[in-house]
């Protein structure tokens, strides 16, 4: 297996380093522009670049090697991205205890029904080379609806303190004194999926169905095929922004009903 | 009528209806109030930081206690502590002799009722506001209790008003409405009228004077005032630091500090 992907790389290395350079050469002209303009970001692109390319490079490496895997594999595999999405959608909610965990949790019940269901109903094949590409695209774009619900509420909520304990004053459950903000977070980490399943063949003809056409598929079923991913992205990213805000709000609050959230920068006051 | 009662608003010769428990709590007819609100050792605590130090203070029942000092004294921090929205960190809180965790918290919540510097009002009507409280549990007023309420602050007519078009003034009498909608035992006032322009703040103040004094409500003002805990207090406590500094009648305290 070892000497099959050496060989692979071989071939395909040199015109592969050759595109990237011209990527990340386009990439830094961008910069460069911006910088212009005032907008400083060039140490962000340099190490985005940089880990955007590793990443891939290594991704690639793992998929080689695991090509023939099994169904367990490629769900270690989803376990791990998983795990990772989780750390980065937990970012936009440290404001909140255990949001790693609760990240996780949010991910997984999105991206582990939509998968589930699609495995079951024979959406997807069990190879790795299936599995992971398409579950990887799920996880990330419920990872997204996670940290935008996330940063969202909290952001509503911290905006929001003297409406909220305005309520909860009046002897309001602390749900409903979040209840708006509850609706907007998930509203918001839904519209930017809805816009995309909208534009979907107008604006943007998505990887898969590029790669289906590419590796010879009709183009009809390529289609239909990539309509049934966007929308599994779409309920995946519902799922995960519901249950992250749910979660949120429960954390919102102490069990004395004392709202906990507090916007980030506020110092305690005894006045 | 077996759910309301019917009584009469000598201030604004209006029918008000209010449930069989609210009249019981607080009815305009001038029967006493019987809330005691005491603390015990109160203190909280945040980063290390004291905000409230062992505070220990009684407030009998109809009693108006005014909490003046400078800014960062704790004067609000205590006044959060009374309706549990924050938590102390020491000490508890007494009503009629309970302590306040072993009353559920929205109850709590209810029977000492809270206006607050800003009126908070949310998005829609005035009506929508001023049956928030009640209907959290179940209740729901009638449009002639919401007029009564209403007429009672001083503004008639204002139910289907939308709140984002209101004053300050107006604003803030709408909280009082939404407040006392809950038909509260305790009013807990958080700096009620230093948000509003002179006459805003000297109408809100006289509303709320008369309806603590109709309804004999115990009552705790946090004030920057000195003016205005003389007029509405009858004993005024100093807070410095966290702690208690001096309490005591109003004028002997505002004399001596």
């Amino acid at each position: 297996m070892i000497t099959e992907l050496l060989n692979h790389l071989s071939g395909n290395l040199a015109m592969g380093l050759a595109q990237a350079a011209g990527a990340i050469v386009l990439c830094a002209a961008v910069v460069i522009a911006c910088r212009r303009f005032g907008v400083h970001v060039e140490r962000e692109a340099a190490i985005s670049i940089a880990r955007g390319l590793v990443q891939m490079v290594l991704v690639g490496i793992v998929l080689a090697v695991l090509l023939h895997g099994s169904l367990l594999v490629g769900a270690l595999i989803l376990l791990l991205m998983t795990v990772a999405a989780a750390v980065t959608a937990a970012r936009r909610a440290r404001d909140i205890d255990g949001s790693t965990l609760l990240s996780f949790w949010a991910i997984a019940a999105g991206s582990g029904v939509v998968l589930t269901g699609m495995l079951a109903t024979g959406a997807l094949q069990t190879s790795v080379t299936m599995l992971v590409p398409v579950g990887s695209m799920i996880i990330a774009n419920a990872m997204n609806a996670c940290a935008q619900a996330a940063e969202r509420f909290r952001a509503d909520v911290a905006a929001n303190v003297g409406q909220v304990e305005a309520g909860l004053a009046l002897g309001a459950d602390p749900a409903v004194t979040v209840a708006p903000y509850v609706r907007s977070a998930v509203y918001a980490s839904l519209l930017p999926r809805l816009d995309m399943l909208k534009s979907l063949g107008l604006v943007w003809i998505p990887g898969v169905m590029a790669g289906m056409m590419v590796s010879g598929a009709d183009p009809v079923y390529a289609g239909i095929y990539q309509f049934v991913i966007v929308a599994m992205i779409l309920s995946a990213s519902g799922i995960a922004g519901l249950v992250m805000t749910l979660l949120m709000r429960a954390r919102a609050f102490s069990p004395a009903a004392q709202l906990t959230l507090r916007p980030r920068l506020r110092v305690p006051s005894a006045q | 009528m077996s759910e309301t009662t019917v009584i009469q608003n000598t201030n604004f010769n209006a029918t008000v209806e209010y449930p069989d428990e609210a009249v019981r709590r607080a009815s305009v007819d001038g029967t006493p109030e019987t809330l005691t609100l005491e603390t015990r050792n109160l203190s909280r605590a945040v980063s290390g930081k004291l905000l409230v130090n062992d505070i220990s203070v009684q407030i009998p029942p109809g009693e108006v206690l005014a909490v003046v000092g400078p800014s960062g004294a704790g004067k609000s921090s205590f006044l959060r502590l009374l309706n549990r929205l924050d938590e102390p960190t020491g000490g508890s809180v007494l009503l009629n002799g309970t302590d306040y965790r072993e009353i559920a918290p929205r109850e709590l919540r209810r029977r000492v009722g809270m206006v607050m510097q800003t009126a908070w009002l949310f998005p829609g009507t005035v009506a929508a506001n001023i049956a928030f409280g009640p209907r959290q549990r179940g209740e729901i007023l009638t449009e002639e209790q919401i007029a009564a309420l209403l007429n009672r602050v001083g503004l008639p007519g204002y139910q289907d008003r939308d709140v984002s078009n209101l004053s300050g003034g107006e604003a803030q009498r709408v909280s009082v409405a939404r407040t006392l909608a809950n038909a509260p035992e305790g009013l807990l006032l958080d700096e009620p009228t230093s948000a509003l322009d002179e006459a805003s703040a000297r109408g809100i103040e006289e509303l709320l004077l008369d309806i603590i004094q109709e309804r004999r409500m115990t009552c705790v003002i946090v004030t920057h005032n000195r003016l205005q805990a003389a007029r509405i207090a009858s004993r005024t406590m100093v807070l410095e630091s966290g702690g208690l500094v001096t309490i005591g009648p109003t004028k002997e305290v505002l004399h001596d500090h």
